[in-house]
């Protein structure tokens, strides 16, 4: 798809907001339609597009392998945190009353972060497993 | 039941037999998730169609609003769907397994190839 | 009315292209369909009052697992040249789905009603989860606040699911190639 300056330019304007929009999803997700799930998803999908357009060499030297490996334990690490954080504080795993000054404040709280760890995992999971697809079939030799 | 369940319940049987067929007769691999992801969608349907009112809204807090879809199959079948997908991953980094170490994708060449399957 | 016209239509939309893609040999043609199956099926989930489970099918099943069967297709290969449509239908395989299917459609006759506001399964804790949420949340989108809150432990557990699934493709399919390292063999 190199040739293609048309794809390119417009895939070029589009990306920004394509993340733009996972951001909205993920932190709008209290409100209306959304979540982590779908904002990871999103947002991994920007890179899908990058990697059409650019190759996937390209799109590696952006989102490094090892960055998305700890990205994607980071997430699962910030969900499994919470659920620490309210045992330490004295209350059920993954109970986020204890969390803020009042119940709902920290029922608050924990949703954000708990939805933060799941829209991190996912994205990266995502990305990690379209970067392996794509890099298995570049030709031999240009491997990092 | 009204008409409409029974043809919501039907179409739903159907695709999961749609699914079920194709994994059981293609020789294809890649066919073959792809039936896997007919049959896991109709499940889907299925929950979603239990949590279904008539006239009820979806499940967003509205003053106004008293009767809601119930949002517990919404939440499942969220996750599944994610999950189906990452699962779905896996069978195909298999399948490029099994054609860079075998040459081939489909099962009836496989099969040749190895007499003791 | 025009929400059960749309239902009705989507659910045929449904069965016809699934019909194709078991009709259709070549491959590629067949990921295609799954993808306007996918969106198909997100815009049904929208009708059903899933707007969260729709936002989902449509950015997953019509967009990553498309673009990964592509991308598996791109290095399996295409499949030899076959005629596009199959001709001949196995009988076995037909059967075994007949009877299971009948089976199945057997079990509808004791489903309760569709769409009826008193089903069983909308009076167990449905109701505490819609009437109590606002006041032991206070999250508008119900959605959230069952899936992150009363359910995390379960979420918890989905997401160390797709964690692990990404472990798996990488460890099956990431890095060097075997052959590449010793490639006298």
């Amino acid at each position: 798809m190199s040739d293609h300056m048309i794809l390119r330019v417009v895939g070029k304007f589009l990306i920004p907001y394509i993340m733009l929009f996972g951001l909205y999803v993920q932190f709008h997700g209290d409100f209306g339609p959304g979540g982590g799930f779908q904002a990871g998803v999103i947002f991994a999908s920007a890179f899908v597009i990058h990697t059409l357009l650019f190759g996937v060499r390209a799109t590696q030297k952006i989102a490094p392998e090892w960055v998305l490996r700890l990205v994607a334990s980071a997430g699962v690490l910030l969900y499994a945190g919470v659920g620490v954080a309210s045992l330490m504080l004295g209350a059920n795993f993954l109970d986020y009353d204890v969390l803020g000054a009042y119940p709902v404040a920290g029922q608050h709280l924990g949703i954000i972060l708990v939805e933060a760890g799941v829209g991190l995992t996912v994205a990266s999971v995502i990305m990690l497993m379209f970067f392996t697809f794509a890099a298995r079939g570049e030709p031999e030799g240009e491997s990092p | 039941m009204s008409g409409l369940g029974i043809w919501n319940y039907l179409i739903i049987i159907f695709l999961m037999m749609t699914g079920l067929y194709m994994v059981i007769s293609s020789s294809n691999l890649v066919k073959k998730l792809i039936g896997l992801n007919v049959f896991q969608t109709s499940v889907f349907f299925m929950y979603i169609s239990f949590g279904y009112i008539t006239g009820g809204a979806g499940p967003l807090f509205n003053e106004n609003v008293e009767l809601y879809s119930n949002p517990l199959p919404h939440v499942l079948i969220l996750t599944a769907i994610v999950v189906g997908v990452a699962t779905t991953a896996v069978g195909l980094a298999l399948a490029i397994r099994i054609k860079e170490s075998f040459g081939t994708i489909e099962e009836d060449d496989l099969h040749k190839m190895d007499s003791s399957l | 009315m025009l929400e059960q016209l749309i239902d009705i239509f989507l659910l045929a939309f449904l069965a016809i292209i699934s019909i194709a893609i078991v009709r259709i040999r070549n491959v590629f043609t067949a990921v295609m369909l799954f993808g306007i199956y996918s969106l198909v099926s997100a815009s049904l989930f929208m009708i059903l009052d899933a707007a969260d489970v729709a936002f989902t099918e449509a950015a997953v099943g019509a967009g990553i697992s498309t673009i990964l069967m592509l991308a598996t297709l791109s290095l399996v290969g295409r499949d030899r040249e076959k005629p596009l449509v199959k001709k001949k239908i196995s009988f076995l395989p037909l059967v075994i789905v007949l009877v299971t299917g009948a089976t199945l459609v057997y079990g509808i006759v004791d489903l309760p009603p569709f769409g009826a506001a008193d089903n069983p399964v909308h009076t167990h804790v449905a109701p505490r989860y819609i009437f109590q949420s606002m006041s032991e949340i206070d999250v508008p989108n119900l959605v959230t606040a069952v899936l992150a809150s009363y359910r995390g432990f379960d979420t918890l557990g989905e997401v160390v699911v797709i964690f692990t699934a990404g472990i798996g493709v990488l460890l099956l399919i990431g890095g060097r190639r075997r052959k590449e390292e010793n490639a006298d063999e």
